[in-house]
């Protein structure tokens, strides 16, 4: 029994950093409508500090010191960055809020490693609570006890500052309606600054605080990105209250899911909020939010498909990358293919995010599926290489089916934290399920049949794949599937009220992406020969977001050229420098804030602009202007 | 009552409020088909909130909807409109990112029930019928156009089209002309009585522009907070004193309202 109390008590212990950081987000979210990804990458950055400061500092009240400067000095950072960078993004698409926001995290990553090291650093204890407690005849650790304490009592400081102060009360009426309180004459930018500011500061101290409990390492953003998102899911995002009780719920949740399922406890969380997400869509505490602004919502130049020339020319690319073995070396083919199979997933989540509008941060857990699928049915069942691909990617559909089932009840912001949560679920899955996945160390030796086992013909079967695979989702944008798919993006209003079923629509644009991005999963197995939990990890997430928006949101080729360059640019950048996340993350951000339209998207414009007669639409008012 | 005797939409006791706000209270009235009914009231009556129950969008908290004589209280959008009522937006709502045919196409492509059928191209579906509709709102030549582009005037009569497309019983349509110029409201409303009278489509409209209503609502039934407060032939209802007086100030007087209007 006891041991059940201690089990709940240092759950609770847990709850508190884990809302401060929750709570710092919803305050941003309330004001400045934007869900700060980088709010994992402030945590992380209040720990480092933190583990410097207190190191520095001598004492008891060096240590507190120390831990409160390192939050206000990261909340200093969070000015810098709202000024230079958010005010240039408050009014753009919510994905490429996320998107910038994500960039600076990928870019923090590199930096804190460069600053700190690589390895793991065990911060000080805090000085007078390195005791513990008795309870029963079990230990609980005396810090534990002043976290338990802490959380309630932020939770009622925030309560007073927003009911009691003014700037409190200015920021509840922004969360409610902006355009009253610029009215008020009240200077807004320095609201949101502000308020970005306490956010900034809730997250650092929620880092800080960790120290004594935890080493301080350079992945613990994306750990407490994905809980923090999922605690603002359950709970509802801009709910204060809300954070507080699904930060509870979660760590509680973890602290006895470890007892139940001690390997696979996440999916213990997974079906809470599954079950929270179908009884209240916009979580326990949280308001339904008005429809999202709309998305890529950029440009209105309508799409077309293809004249014959574009697509005679497109053949004749198509015949010259097929050429490309009379020429190149194995290294470059096997280059070769891996664009392939990239502009396979790149093309897959084009359709879901470009045609759909539904922006997924979690695409990599397909591919992940797909790669596992291949692997197991190729080691365990002993199937040959094409049974493999068919059979593979068929784990990605099924994990489509379902994620997505509970994906597309939700749009914009919720809709990119769920996917997110649902990708981080399968790479902990694939990492902790060892006897099966082979955990860290992958499943290994997988390699492709005799007839394609050379670079050339697996080139040639990669090129194959890639053709029938993106020229399929193009067929698809085309077909009325994809204008209901686009209707329900532009306009959910209208599609509703002329008979197009939206999420049933969603529903299987949310499968098909997955199951081909799970193909291509499957056919980057057969070019490893292995298979890694990262194969589902963020980063590849990323990858495909950047691919996407590198090419263009709102083209229909974007994800194609998009892939293309990316991938050659990433080749090319990991072997040249060792920060290469610290370079991608600037171009994220640089193209986000200077180039949203991407390549392709750029490219039109120029096309339009000085070459009118090329476009179906230019002749079209060309046409008109004559009449 | 039988489904043949039965008017083409009968409501009855509708009501809804939103927290403590009354927004609709136990509205009934009933519409026949051709007939070209006007719902009119000030600002905040509760005449978005008619519509939006009516074609499914919320749910009523009491009261009952039928068409034909068959229930469709608390459908779906989508399946109110399977079963033939069309709607037009106080604020449009259409597609931006596709052309001015194309939207129509889409509506076309969804009443013909192919949504999921692969081997269709959209931008050829029923080229014929999308163009047909276009030219009988007069807006033949902007098939091509891309719809973000349009005016608001021409947004409103694209709406008509898309409203048009599965050859509606029953048309809603929730401030039709609003933000268009005087001269082509008129229009508008013309096109629309006509269409309804040759296809005996049943039309309820709102509208603050007391000219449009005066000129085509066959009847007119009136809001105001929520509750109907007069009914009766448009001579009838201008002479209402109850309509006077929430009226007083905002125009309802025909001939001032006229004159202001061809003065622009
Ligand atoms: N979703 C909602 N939530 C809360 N209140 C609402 C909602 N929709 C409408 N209301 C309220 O219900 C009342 C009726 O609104 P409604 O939009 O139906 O009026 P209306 O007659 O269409 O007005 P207008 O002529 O301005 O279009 C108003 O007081 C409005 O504030
Ligand atoms: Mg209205």
């Amino acid at each position: 029994m006891s041991f059940y109390v201690v089990q709940f008590l240092s759950g609770l212990a847990s709850a508190a950093s884990l809302f401060l950081v929750a709570s710092g987000l919803s305050i941003i979210f309330g004001v400045t409508r934007i869900v700060n990804f980088a709010h994992g990458a402030f945590y992380m950055v209040g720990a480092y500090l933190a583990y410097t400061l207190t190191e520095q500092l001598a004492g008891t009240f060096g240590f507190w010191a120390g831990i409160v400067l390192a939050a206000l000095a990261v909340a200093a950072i969070g000015v810098v960055v709202e000024m230079v960078l958010l005010r240039r993004i408050y009014r753009s698409p919510e994905l490429f809020q996320l998107l910038a926001t994500f960039g600076l995290t990928l870019m923090v990553e590199d930096l804190v490693v460069l600053i700190w090291g690589p390895d793991d650093l065990l911060g000080r204890r805090a000085p007078g609570m390195r005791g513990a407690i008795d309870i029963f005849g079990q230990n609980l650790p005396t810090y534990d006890v002043f976290l338990i304490v802490l959380g309630p009592l932020v939770l009622g400081l925030l309560w007073l500052l927003f009911r009691r102060t003014r700037w409190g009360i200015l920021v509840r009426a922004a969360t409610q309606d902006r355009d009253t309180v610029a009215a008020l004459g009240v200077n807004q930018k320095w609201l949101f600054t502000s308020v970005f500011a306490l956010g900034v500061f809730l997250a650092a101290l929620g880092g800080a605080l960790q120290i004594p409990r935890d080493a301080v390492n350079h992945t613990m953003d994306l750990r407490i990105i994905v809980d923090v998102f999922v605690v603002v899911v359950i709970g509802g995002l801009g709910s204060i209250t809300g954070a507080f009780v699904a930060a509870v719920l979660v760590s509680e949740l973890n602290a006895f899911g470890i007892l139940v399922f001690p390997k696979i406890s996440i999916v213990l969380i997974f079906l809470v909020m599954a079950v929270v997400l179908v009884v209240r869509p916009w979580g326990l505490f949280g308001k339904p939010e008005a429809p999202a602004r709309q998305m890529p919502g950029l440009t209105v130049r309508p799409w077309r498909p293809l004249s014959v020339n574009e697509r005679l020319a497109f053949l004749v690319l198509l015949i010259a990358a097929a050429a490309l073995p009379l020429f190149a070396g194995n290294y470059v083919l096997t280059i070769g293919a891996e664009i392939a199979i990239f502009a396979i997933f790149a093309a897959s989540l084009h359709f879901m995010m470009a045609v759909g509008g539904l922006a997924s941060f979690g695409h990599a857990a397909y591919f992940g599926l797909g790669s596992y699928g291949v692997a197991m049915l190729a080691k365990f069942a002993g199937l040959p290489m094409v049974a493999c691909l068919l059979l593979g990617p068929l784990m990605g559909l099924i994990g489509a089916v379902v994620f997505g089932w509970f994906c597309v009840r939700l749009s914009g912001v919720y809709f990119a934290m769920l996917t997110l949560a649902f990708a981080q679920i399968v790479w902990s899955i694939a990492f902790q399920w060892v006897e099966v996945t082979g955990g860290d160390n992958g499943m290994l030796g997988i390699w492709p049949d005799a007839w394609v086992a050379t670079p050339a013909t697996f080139y040639w079967l990669s090129l194959t794949v890639a053709a029938l695979a993106v020229g399929g989702l193009r067929w698809l944008t085309f077909s009325p599937f994809g204008y209901a798919l686009r209707a329900m993006r532009d306009s959910p209003l209208r599609s509703e009220s002329v008979g197009i079923d939206g999420k049933r629509v969603q529903w299987a644009a949310f499968v098909v992406a997955g199951t081909v991005a799970a193909l291509a999963g499957a056919m980057f197995v057969y070019l490893k020969g292995s298979v890694f939990p990262d194969n589902a990890g963020i980063a590849l997430s990323v990858d495909a977001l950047v691919m996407v928006l590198l090419g263009g949101v709102e083209t229909v080729s974007g994800a194609l050229v998009g892939a293309i360059v990316y991938k050659a640019l990433a080749i090319w950048l990991v072997s040249y420098t060792e920060l290469s996340k610290l370079v991608l993350g600037a171009i994220i951000v640089v193209m986000v804030v200077a180039f949203p339209k991407g390549l392709v998207g750029m490219w039109e414009v120029l096309q339009a602009r000085y070459w009118p007669g090329a476009t179906a639409s230019g002749k079209a008012r060309r046409a008109e202007v004559a009449e | 009552m039988s489904a043949s005797t039965a008017p083409l939409l009968a409501v009855e006791g509708l009501t809804k409020s939103f927290g403590g706000v009354h927004a609709v209270r136990n509205v009934s009235f009933a519409l026949t088909a051709g007939e070209i009914l006007a719902l009119i009231g000030p600002n905040g009556a509760g005449k978005t909130t008619c519509f939006n129950m009516l074609n499914g969008q919320i749910t009523p908290d009491a009261g009952h909807i039928r068409l034909e004589g068959r229930e469709i209280t608390g459908l779906a959008p989508r399946e109110v409109w399977r079963r033939g009522v069309g709607r037009t937006f106080q604020i449009t709502a259409t597609f931006p990112t596709m052309t001015v045919r194309e939207n129509v196409q889409v509506v076309l492509v969804s009443h013909e029930g192919q949504i999921f059928n692969p081997w269709c191209s959209t931008p050829t579906f029923a080229l014929a019928e999308a163009d047909r509709l276009l030219e009988l709102v007069g807006m033949g030549g902007f098939a091509e156009r891309p719809c973000g582009e349009l005016a608001y005037g021409d947004l409103k009569r694209l709406e008509l089209a898309v409203a048009l497309a599965n050859r509606p019983k029953l048309l809603l349509m929730d401030e039709p002309t609003a933000g268009m110029a005087p001269r082509e409201r008129i229009e508008l409303m013309r096109l629309t009585a006509r269409i309804a009278r040759e296809q005996k489509i049943g039309v309820l409209f709102t509208e603050h522009d007391m000219d449009v209503v005066f000129e085509h609502a066959d009847r007119v039934i009136v809001l105001n907070r929520g509750m109907l407060i007069a009914e009766g032939t448009p001579a009838e209802v201008r002479h209402d004193p109850q309509v006077r007086a929430i009226y007083l100030g905002e125009g309802l007087v025909y001939d001032a309202r006229h004159r202001e209007d061809s003065a622009t």
